[in-house]
């Protein structure tokens, strides 16, 4: 055979395209890439609300609370400045304070109102998070944190017109005597709040204050699904939102 | 030159104390420390090669899977799955913090912040 050095050439471009081209290829068809998916067990809904019955809701009660604070970790901290809130008690007058007049039920105006953050439609906190550590779940409108991402500047604090959210002025661990190893603590300079039970969502639980109400006072469900409970008592029933004119769009419904 | 015995002893001392380490170290080679790895486990999430070399990265997906996506789930290459959870996962077979990751992180001079919030132990923080 005839060899010449243009032959030779083309011979050897092509095994060198060969040799190279065998890695890019195998990573191309490598088998297997790792696949992230969600528990099978995790809750379905598009829109989750709560629907707070205060009809039901004992005045000298804090199981909600307790079983929320002692869940998340959340620090006792017995200084009105420092202290972190996911779920507290508010008068009337201040959860609903366009809608109070001097001739209020007696019962409304002494009764302690069950006040957490309201996963709003329109949050403000989301929208003046600089780093997006406060964002709103596309799949079911849950507001969360990723406190991984908190810088601490506060501005959620700012925007938020119902006082939803703490800031981490001390390592929060200096205020806790039992922690909760399957939730994680806060750091100092940290904002948290409520997060509506994301982590229990996912594993097909309720949240914890809904769980730990006796008197089913609290109810929790999917605005999206017109046969939920919480659409059934909307519409059999008068509820209230708190500060609806701010456009907020809250999603826990107050029944009284 | 008028000062060429000042400069001189002013370089000789500065070459000294810049080498200094390397020479009052000399032939004391520090060793990698031993990572205890779990006597009822064969394998990680991942091969042990790229556990080592890029654990931090594979973290840095679980974490933002799990709490951006709620993506709770991991599948690894060869199809198992392993629920995405730095306290309940990965300390299920490296039950000691201390001699797993503290050792190695010590060394190397790296500070990661996880235990500043994740939890090691029941009822300890």
């Amino acid at each position: 055979m005839e060899s010449s050095r243009r032959k030779f050439l083309k011979i050897a471009g092509l095994s060198v395209l060969g040799v190279g081209a065998k890695p890019v290829l195998d990573s191309l068809v490598q088998a297997g890439e790792p696949t992230y998916a969600t528990d099978q067990e995790a809750l379905e809904g598009t829109h989750w609300a709560m629907v707070v019955d205060m009809k039901k809701c004992r005045d000298d009660c804090r199981d909600c609370i307790t079983a929320c604070h002692r869940g998340h970790n959340v620090p006792e901290i017995n200084n009105a400045k420092h202290e972190i809130k996911w779920i507290w008690n508010e008068d009337f007058k201040h959860a609903f304070p366009t809608q109070e007049h001097e001739h209020l039920a007696e019962r409304l105006e002494r009764q302690p109102f069950m006040v957490l953050c309201n996963h709003c439609d329109n949050p403000p906190c989301v929208r003046v998070c600089p780093t997006q550590a406060t964002f709103k779940r596309k799949e079911d409108g849950v507001v969360m944190m990723d406190f991984h991402r908190c810088i601490g500047c506060r501005f959620c604090m700012a925007a938020c017109p119902y006082g939803s959210r703490s800031f981490n002025w001390f390592n929060p661990r200096n205020y806790l005597d039992d922690t909760n190893p399957d939730f994680p603590t806060r750091a100092k300079g940290v904002v948290e709040k409520c997060n509506f039970c994301a982590e229990r969502l996912a594993i097909g639980k309720i949240p914890l204050c809904v769980e730990a109400c006796k008197e089913k006072a609290l109810v929790f469900g999917d605005l999206d699904d017109p046969n939920s409970e919480v659409r059934k008592i909307l519409r059999e029933r008068f509820s209230i939102r708190r500060k609806p004119g701010l456009g907020t769009g809250p999603n826990i419904f107050y029944v009284i | 030159m008028y000062d060429g015995g000042k400069i001189t002893a002013g370089l000789v001392i500065f070459l000294i104390l810049i080498t200094f380490p390397f020479w009052y170290n000399r032939g004391k080679a520090s060793t990698t420390p031993e990572r205890p790895y779990p006597k009822d486990q064969k394998a990680c999430v991942e091969a042990t090669n790229y556990m080592k070399a890029s654990h931090m990265q594979l973290l840095n997906n679980w974490r933002d899977n799990v709490v951006r996506v709620a993506n709770r789930i991991y599948t690894n290459k060869n199809g198992k799955t392993f629920k995405m959870s730095l306290t309940d996962t990965c300390l299920d077979c490296h039950t000691s913090k201390a001699d797993f990751c503290d050792k190695c992180h010590n060394y190397l001079g790296v500070l990661p912040y996880c235990w500043d919030c994740h939890l090691t132990e029941k009822g300890k923080t």
